[in-house]
């Protein structure tokens, strides 16, 4: 068999899925940059030259300095969510894969245990939204629980509907993200290093902050980039946790496309895009991914 | 290591175990909640306990049809999922010989995984609200009146609204097929070579053998994903709902429990299908070490 016969099989193995991603994904992305820079009325977009979708888009920035013009508030809101949600999702995930890993010694139970926090992950995001509602309502568990106890006497109208709920949500759909990879990275750390660190003196603490979360780096990026682009371009969490009322960088998107301003919707998505590329090249420089599978 | 469970244990335990119900426990909730009675509402207590809100989605409430939505949905998965398994096991074994634009693809599969789903969505509806607006409007210039003749849109389930799945479904399979072959022993491949197997041969009965049980994963993957997709769907699908579509739209109107049934039906397909899959999954890997001999001791 030639070696020209081998790659042109390789070729046709891996056609099909470059197919698709050329004509579902590249595509589409050339498709928002152009579109982003082409002119819209009403009701259509016109295919000429115009940037008015991004200038409608930050009209008056400049002229309310230093106050923030609403794309820069909607921007700052999305970016402290993201970053809310970057910080718990890391916590929780490092400390339930840190348990999986190092403290779960029969592999059948780490299969196990791994599954059970793998399962939600297979059912709907929305069901998982709404099944929040019964407990955080106004009526809900938590605030009957609450006015049970006689903590409150009124119930807590900022469970639901608000950014906590936002927040909360976001903890519980995507600490899943963070697990699978940082858990990844434990699994693969030598046993041998840990008992060294031990043999040597070193505390439990000592242990984690110069061996593990070191080693368990590569994971922890990649749990980021996971967590940070979904809460970044998020329109669905916010729109149902949020009870449609919060803006984010994802909502703006979808306003304007419900609006069929289909150039300034492609605008906000460049910019959104723009920003999320600079986060994950800023990140990836930390972790080649390649090596991480 | 040490062989007495420390302090750290079981706190660590407790904080599992805290995740676990924190994850699971308001699922189960509207699953309870679901089986109120005629007069209950949509927080507990419960108010007697019927099948009263699951006659009334399967009798439609005049808002949508959720049955049509439902078989969509479950058509598309399937499909979605079939595509998923071809297309990842192939490109999976193309990755093992190597070849050129390798790399090229990966960082593609990667940047296809975390995009924005809104910035996807976005691409694929105007890449066919644009081939619609060539083929109604300048059909004739391009000579392909004849094929645009009644021509209304290109958009549809099986069309942007598999692509817009497939976006996000074929990333998982490649990366299960990374960390399938990581972990696979290639001389078995040569042995088989070795014996004049052909490359066909080879796949069909030494690889396929092996991997099967992680294949069926990707399978499980490939569904899933799509009964429960989103946030790529929501501009690309198209004039028709998919299942999950007309749960997000209920949530804004919906104050009655028959939203928290549908929620039950959907999760019961959900974990109809991962059942399914994994225990096809442990039939398969004891299958593997009733007859396989050491074949699959390098997959776990």
């Amino acid at each position: 068999m030639t070696k020209d016969r081998n790659s042109l099989i390789a070729w046709l193995q891996a056609g099909p899925m470059m197919l698709v991603f050329s004509a579902f994904f590249l595509l589409p992305l050339v498709f928002v940059t152009i579109v982003s820079a082409w002119d819209y009325n009403e009701y259509e977009m016109l295919p000429a030259l115009s940037f008015r979708g991004y200038t409608d888009t930050f009209e008056g920035c400049i002229a309310q300095l230093p106050d923030l013009c609403t794309i820069l508030k909607t921007y700052a809101k999305t970016v402290k969510l993201c970053f809310l949600t970057w910080a718990i999702t890391l916590t929780i995930g490092f400390t339930i894969a840190y348990f999986l890993a190092f403290h779960v010694r029969s592999k059948t139970w780490q299969i196990v245990l791994s599954l059970l926090c793998t399962i939600p992950f297979w059912t709907s995001n929305v069901i998982r939204m709404v099944a929040w509602v019964p407990l955080l309502g106004r009526n809900g568990l938590v605030n009957q629980g609450l006015i049970d106890l006689g903590l409150i006497k009124v119930p807590l109208e900022w469970l639901l509907f608000s950014e906590f709920s936002v927040v909360l949500a976001f903890v519980h759909l995507f600490t899943f993200f963070m697990v699978v990879p940082i858990f990844n990275s434990m699994i693969r750390i030598d046993p041998k290093l840990i008992e060294a660190a031990y043999d040597a003196g070193a505390t439990g603490f000592q242990t984690l902050v110069n061996i593990i979360i070191p080693l368990a780096k590569p994971g922890i990026v990649i749990g980021s980039i996971f967590v940070i682009t979904i809460v970044m371009g998020d329109f669905v969490t916010i729109g149902v946790m949020g009870g449609q009322q919060i803006a984010s960088a994802g909502k703006i998107i979808e306003t304007r496309l419900n609006a069929l301003q289909f150039p300034a919707a492609a605008a906000n998505a460049v910019i959104l895009l723009g920003i999320t590329i600079v986060i994950i090249s800023a990140l990836t420089r930390l972790v080649d991914i390649r090596k991480e599978l | 290591m040490e062989t007495r469970r420390g302090k750290s244990f079981y706190i660590l335990a407790a904080v599992f175990i805290a995740y676990v119900l924190f994850l699971y426990g308001p699922m189960f909730a509207i699953f309870v909640l679901s089986f109120q009675g005629p007069e209950g509402g949509l927080t507990f207590p419960m108010n007697g306990v019927s099948l009263h809100w699951f006659y009334k989605v399967f009798e439609g409430n005049g808002v949508v049809n959720i049955g049509a939505a439902f078989k969509r949905s479950l058509a598309l998965g399937t499909v979605v999922m079939l595509i998923t398994v071809v297309l990842s096991v192939a490109a999976g074994m193309a990755f093992r010989k190597g070849f050129k634009g390798a790399v090229v693809l990966f960082y593609t599969a990667i940047a296809s995984l975390i995009m924005p789903s809104i910035i996807t969505s976005l691409g694929i509806a105007l890449e066919f609200r644009l081939l619609d607006d060539v083929m109604i409007n300048h059909a004739n210039d391009l000579g392909l009146g004849w094929f645009a003749e009644g021509w209304t849109t290109a958009m549809g389930l099986f069309t942007s609204g598999l692509g817009a799945h497939l976006t996000w479904t074929l990333p998982f399979g490649l990366l299960i097929m990374f960390a399938i072959f990581n972990r696979f022993d290639g001389r078995l491949e040569e042995a088989a070579r070795d014996l004049g197997a052909t490359p066909w041969q080879t796949f069909r009965y030494v690889v396929l053998p092996i991997i099967l049980p992680s294949v069926v994963g990707i399978g499980l993957f490939g569904f899933t994903l799509s009964w429960d997709e989103l946030a790529r769907s929501s501009q690309a699908i198209g004039s028709v709902n998919t299942l999950p579509l007309e749960l997000q739209g209920l949530t804004t109107t919906v104050t009655k429990p028959d939203i928290y049934a549908l929620g039950t039906i959907t999760s019961a397909v959900s974990f109809l299908v991962i059942f399914l899959a994994l225990f096809i999954i442990q039939a398969l890997q004891a299958r593997q070490k009733r007859y396989g001999s050491d074949a699959g001791k390098g997959l776990v």
